[in-house]
């Protein structure tokens, strides 16, 4: 485990928290002062079926889905198709879903002014893209494979490759907002983002698989990652074995 | 199946999620229109100045996003949602920011519906400091509702 002193970052695994993160995670400083405090009050059942906003194609660019081809030039890099469902709990599509995402160029620089890591910006890369899902829903995205970068949140911080994804599910409650990590990122094991997941197994539904079935010959390689949109509550109920 | 985990929006959101915020949930021209805007602080009161509100009219099916500015600020255009049935009138909103690793969902009510937000089963089931935190208030002809994520004066969040 890493620590700093006795403060540590990375907390053991707990089961106990299913697909919960905890919200105040001390190992990710940033939550001291933000994540609230008191008891979140529990709402009538039926509100849990209210219906979210729904988002048409006009929203969506001809070139939203492909982050490589956004530009005049190519973005530096390793080229990737990243490609996935989204479905409810019961494992049914969800269709027309917004979804968008975001990234770190593939030196770990986002385009954003806040962001001082000394690395290179790419002139060819912005980093943004959006779709909808299909009848299956099925999303995909081609881009460059987003590099590690240091964060201040403790000495010696990296956060692992990932993409920041947002999804919008039927319901106004199945919102989702996380992280797609890469398999055999070294890095996952120190993040205390990742880890504010304390059950192992649903931690690991944050990780993309590579897709030999995905990869395209002599282009890009291809991982697949599923997102399951569900309602909060339940917490400790142990995930199902899967 | 289970469900895929939240993780925070991080400090970089607005590269993919404020490009173009739509914050006008109203034609501004509208006679009925009122800016509804506040600022989104901290547990030690700071300003949040990397987080995202998104507003949903439950009753209208209208949503906005606005980004925060550096002194937390947020703002939208909006009319006031009708009804749905048995309840006060309002919005739903989600907060974003850094340091939250899942998103928090609270309301906000207006105040000149003292009878429908008294008899609204939420509202009524609250003690009354939390429920001022659910209800703007009118300033300078603008609607103000102020999201404060700890501390004595902690807005009230839901479970979702």
């Amino acid at each position: 485990m890493a620590t700093i002193q006795d403060d540590p970052i990375v907390l053991p695994d707990d089961p106990e928290f299913g697909p919960e993160v905890q919200v105040d995670y001390p190992g990710y400083r940033s939550t001291r002062w933000r994540a609230p405090s008191r008891p979140l009050v529990t709402l009538p059942e039926e509100f849990h079926d209210l219906e979210g906003p729904v988002f048409g194609p006009e929203l969506i660019g001809e070139l939203d889905h492909d982050l490589t081809r956004q530009h005049a030039g190519e973005p530096l890099g390793e080229r990737i198709v990243v490609t996935g469902r989204v479905l409810d709990e019961a494992g049914r599509a969800v269709r027309g879903a917004l979804v968008e995402i975001w990234q770190a160029n593939a030196a770990g620089r986002y385009r954003h002014e806040v962001d001082q890591h000394p690395a290179p910006l790419d002139p060819n890369f912005s980093g943004a893209g959006r779709c909808l899902t299909d009848d299956e829903g099925r999303w995909r995205f081609v881009t460059i494979k987003p590099g590690s970068y240091p964060w201040g949140n403790h000495e010696n911080a990296w956060r692992p490759s990932h993409i920041h994804f947002s999804v919008f599910g039927r319901q106004f409650t199945r919102r989702l907002v996380t992280q797609m990590y890469f398999p055999g990122d070294p890095l996952l094991e120190f993040d205390p983002i990742a880890h504010s997941v304390r059950d192992p197994k649903a931690r690991r539904l944050l990780i993309a698989s590579f897709d030999l079935e995905t990869t395209q010959p002599d282009w890009a390689l291809g991982y697949r990652w599923d997102i399951v949109l569900g309602r909060a509550g339940a917490r400790t109920t142990p995930l199902e074995e899967s | 199946m289970n469900r895929t985990p939240s993780q925070t929006v991080g400090p970089f959101f607005s590269i993919g999620l404020s490009r173009e915020p739509p914050t006008e949930l109203a034609d501004p021209s509208d006679p009925a229109a009122v800016r509804l805007h506040g600022q989104l602080l901290d547990g030690q009161g700071l300003p949040i100045g990397d987080g995202m509100i998104e507003l949903w009219d439950p009753a209208g099916r209208r949503w906005g996003r606005s980004g925060t500015d550096a002194e937390g600020r947020f703002s939208f255009v909006v009319t006031k949602p009708g009804a749905l049935p048995g309840q006060a009138p309002r919005f739903d909103v989600f907060v974003f920011a850094r340091g939250l690793l899942r998103h928090q969902l609270t309301r906000v009510h207006f105040p000149e519906e003292g009878p429908a937000n008294a008899a609204d089963e939420v509202l009524a089931n609250l003690d009354e400091r939390s429920r001022a935190t659910l209800v703007a208030a009118q300033e300078h002809g603008a609607l103000r509702f102020d999201i404060r994520m700890q501390g004595d004066r902690q807005t009230v969040f839901f479970e979702h």
